[in-house]
């Protein structure tokens, strides 16, 4: 065991790709906040377990701009994805090209979803359904906004020059992020815009 | 120098050598002055700091308590308005429970840790100074509610309706549900550091059935609080928006539930319960072993039932609520679970006693401390047992029985390790002794005045006095007890007060400890004491749980620590990171310097809080943009860290 360790190997230094203590520690941020979308959750399923009166201000809720809006950000994460990969060959334009595309869609969803607030017939002080409703949205919302500042400063790194195929930790660290939301999102939208078609 | 190599092998150096330790000292000491007060990120400060701060906030809440004995000394009196005892038992049980149980134990594991594991470095050194300067400034700001004279008064669970807009229209609750916010980000942010740095850092060889159970007790407490704090921080935030912009997630008459607070509550809090005890029973599990001349009994068992604790802690929350009309099912179901989590209790308790039997216990003071804990835990356990089940529970409720079982519990879990564990570390930290003569008297008027305080509070529940309530009439037989109970807080206090006295006079003038003065097993104790900033000249590799004992333990295989010898590293400021399970090289990690960037950060949240707090919103959005350069600055990446390539040739690498 010793000896093993002993023999002094060739080892990464610093910032080196899952290596970093970034990345562990994203994962480790990625699993308090998916808590917290589950106490959301519970608060949201409690209440409306426990409801007296009509629970559901609308009895469907519209998919009209929602349906859309998901694929937006699902595809976001994809184009990412092929983003990351390219940058650990080293391909640093088509990281820009991906990361600028994922921004443009991020920013298109956040567009969409202040729309669908518009639209709702119900306000966040009418009832506890519609507090539920924005305090969870909203929250995502801010996931989202969250999201997009990091991967505007990730690109601006990237054009600076930071990142080569050796080095990029803060690539990988700001994509799991946007996937984290990205499926969060899915939960959020199953529970508020499919759920109610199930009953 | 920079270095601008991607890979390299770490060249292997003799720890003795002098020059290299002037090198490592130049590269990781602190800046004196004011500067460095404020941009240290040295684990061994910020720990102290942590242990100071807590310390600080133990003793203004043990005033409030002291306040209160008097006022609870004799039936009707009135040194109290019914006012000013709710926001002092509030501020007690915040102060107690959220500004001294678990920063003080952060304050120990931030110290050690890195000792403990062969590091030198927590894995992310601003973010601890972060979470340090949170945790004060929260601390401060809910105090700043207390000061004003409109102070939380709720009690610590804070109850709505009672801490709704409509019956509580004072700022005392909006101070309390921003303050815990802040609070939380603060042990968040240090949980995750405590996980990593777990996961990352531990010395070579070091494998995860080789980690002291402090490690597993604060890495336990971490987990529980990464999926346990969320839950209160949302229950805080929902509240605040309830009183502040009419939403109604607590209000019945829009759809809400009050029950739900009651929920998200106790979800948090009794994992908390375990955050604030787990990693104190951790460092009896590594103490009293030393003081009893073995290892610990049962190292795996007892590793196991701190983890084991914890996950069923996720399943109790309802026997705090069993008063609160829920169906019988789910109520047998909460009972069911709470009664299981004694198993796991039982067997770390068995496991020290076996300790303390099968050793040769050595009568100094951490030893006082540490065996008194057995004691008290079982105690404050069979308390907790009788009130999971429910009919018991029904009648015992809100009655001075629960005050009496949770400090059992917090005091006897939380606060006797904690005075052993300095007793115990405090040559570590100090270079010197602590007087024993004063110890024991300390330890003495410490466990006479506790158990004068708090058994007595067991009868007085029993007899039916309600908590919370700022006096009582003196013919129900409820005065001695009382009586008694305050006699008893004062001599604990006193017991504390020798304690203070004994740390200011053996800073000064305590017997030299030299490395290892306990002649204990644990790789903290091969270094001097107090540690230089670098910690350790060269990596050491361990081949066992015991580095320092292996050659009296012959049942610890062929292997050997080696301690001597092992990885420099000093291009910058560097330590090794190793595998998660098997802990061998895996990279070299650069640490980041002393910044200011933790303390602005923290200082800026405040900030935002009190905007919110006042409604000064523009006030509050230039805040958050300072925040947002601020963690710019921070996370910039660096060619010195070898985060980033720039204006590197590539070609040259290989």
């Amino acid at each position: 065991m010793i000896e093993n360790i002993m023999t002094a190997k060739k080892l990464p230094v610093g910032s080196s790709g899952q290596h970093t203590s970034g990345w562990l520690g994203m994962l480790a941020l990625i699993a308090t906040e998916a808590a917290l979308f589950a106490y959301l959750l519970f608060s949201y399923f409690y209440l409306a377990t426990q409801a007296q009166t009509t629970w559901l201000p609308t009895a469907s809720p519209s998919l009209k701009l929602a349906l859309p809006n998901t694929f937006i950000l699902i595809t976001s994460s994809f184009i990412l994805y092929w983003g990351e990969r390219s940058i650990r060959k080293g391909k640093r334009s088509q990281l820009l090209l991906a990361i600028g595309l994922t921004l443009a869609l991020g920013i298109v969803f956040m567009a969409i979803q202040v729309q669908e607030w518009y639209s709702k017939p119900f306000s966040m002080t009418d009832s506890a359904y519609g507090s539920m409703y924005f305090t969870i949205t909203g929250f995502h919302m801010l996931h989202v906004l969250g999201g997009v500042i990091i991967l505007a400063v990730v690109f601006l790194w990237t054009a600076l020059g930071n990142f080569n195929a050796e080095r990029h930790a803060p690539i990988a660290i700001s994509a799991i992020y946007w996937h984290f939301v990205d499926i969060v999102w899915l939960v959020v939208f199953s529970t508020f815009y499919l759920y109610p078609y199930l009953r | 120098m920079i270095d601008t190599k991607l890979y390299r092998s770490p060249l292997i150096a003799q720890a003795s050598d002098p020059e290299i330790q002037e090198r490592l000292q130049k590269i990781w000491e602190t800046t004196p002055g004011l500067k460095g007060w404020l941009t240290t990120v040295d684990h061994k400060i910020i720990g102290i700091r942590y242990l100071i701060t807590a310390f600080a906030f133990l003793l203004l809440g043990g005033v409030e308590s002291l306040v209160m004995r008097v006022q609870l000394a004799h039936a009707n009196q009135h040194v109290l308005t019914p006012d000013q005892y709710n926001q002092l038992f509030t501020m007690h049980g915040i102060t107690m429970i959220f500004l001294y149980a678990l920063p003080v134990l952060s304050g120990f594991s931030n110290y050690i840790w890195p000792l403990l594991l062969g590091s030198r470095d927590m894995a992310f050194p601003r973010l601890n100074a972060l979470s340090y300067w949170i945790f004060l400034f929260s601390g401060l700001f809910i105090y700043t509610s207390f000061i004003v004279g409109d102070g939380p008064n709720s009690g610590w669970f804070n109850y709505v309706p009672y801490a709704s807009l409509s019956y509580n229209p004072g700022q005392g609750i909006d101070f309390y549900a921003l303050g815990m916010i802040l609070l939380g980000i603060s042990t968040t942010v240090g949980s995750i550091n405590f996980i990593v740095t777990l996961f990352h850092t531990r010395a070579p060889g070091m494998s995860i059935n080789r980690v002291p159970i402090l490690v597993w007790g604060t890495l336990t407490a971490s987990v529980g609080n990464l999926l346990a704090v969320p839950a209160v921080s949302l229950a805080f935030l929902m509240l605040w928006m309830d009183r502040q912009f009419g939403t109604h997630f607590f209000d019945a008459t829009g759809g809400g539930s009050a029950l739900l607070w009651q929920h998200l509550f106790w979800m948090f809090g009794h994992p908390w319960v375990y955050a604030i005890v787990l990693p104190a029973m951790g460092i009896i599990s590594d103490g009293l072993p030393v003081f009893c001349r073995r290892p610990l009994v049962g190292y795996t068992l007892v590793a196991l039932s701190t983890v084991s604790t914890m996950f069923l802690g996720f399943g109790v929350w309802v026997h705090h609520m069993f008063a609160t009309g829920m169906p019988a099912l789910s109520l047998s179901f909460f009972s069911a679970a709470s009664f299981v989590i004694a198993i796991p209790s039982a067997v770390a308790v068995f496991a020290w006693i076996a300790t303390i039997w099968t050793g040769q216990p050595v009568f100094k003071t951490p030893f006082l401390f540490f065996s008194s804990f057995v004691l008290l835990f079982v105690i404050g356990g069979v308390s907790g047992f009788m009130t999971a089940a429910v009919p018991l529970d029904l009648q015992l409720t809100d009655t001075y029985f629960i005050v009496a079982h949770l400090h059992y519990v917090l005091l006897g879990i939380n606060v006797f390790p904690v005075i052993g564990g300095i007793y115990y570390w405090f040559p570590k930290m100090t270079g010197r002794l602590m007087n024993e003569r004063l110890g024991r008297w300390n330890f003495w008027i410490m466990f006479i005045g506790f158990n004068l305080a708090f058994f007595p509070m067991h009868i007085t529940g029993l007899l039916g006095m309600p908590r919370r309530v700022y006096t009582y009439p003196s013919n129900y037989g409820w005065d001695t007890l009382n009586f008694a109970s305050s006699i008893g807080a004062f001599l604990f206090a006193i017991g504390v007060l020798l304690f203070l006295i004994n740390v200011f006079r053996s800073l000064g003038n305590g017997e030299k400890a030299g490395h290892n003065p306990w002649d204990a097993s644990t790789l903290e104790w091969s270094t001097s004491s107090p540690p230089p900033p670098y910690n350790f000249t060269v990596i050491p590799t361990l081949a066992s749980r015991h580095p320092l004992w292996e050659d009296r333990l012959d049942d610890l295989g062929s292997g050997r620590s080696i301690l001597d010898q092992g990885f420099l590293l000093d291009q910058g400021r560097e330590t090794l990171g190793t595998t998660a399970l098997d802990s061998e090289p895996d990279v070299i990690l650069k640490m980041p310097g002393d910044s200011y960037t933790p303390f602005v950060l923290a200082l800026l949240l405040t900030i935002l809080c009190y905007c919110a707090l006042m409604h000064w919103w523009w006030q509050g959005l230039i805040s958050i943009v300072g925040l947002f350069i601020c963690l710019l600055i921070w996370l910039w990446p660096q060619v010195a860290l070898a985060q980033s390539v720039k204006n590197f040739d590539s070609e040259s690498l290989s």
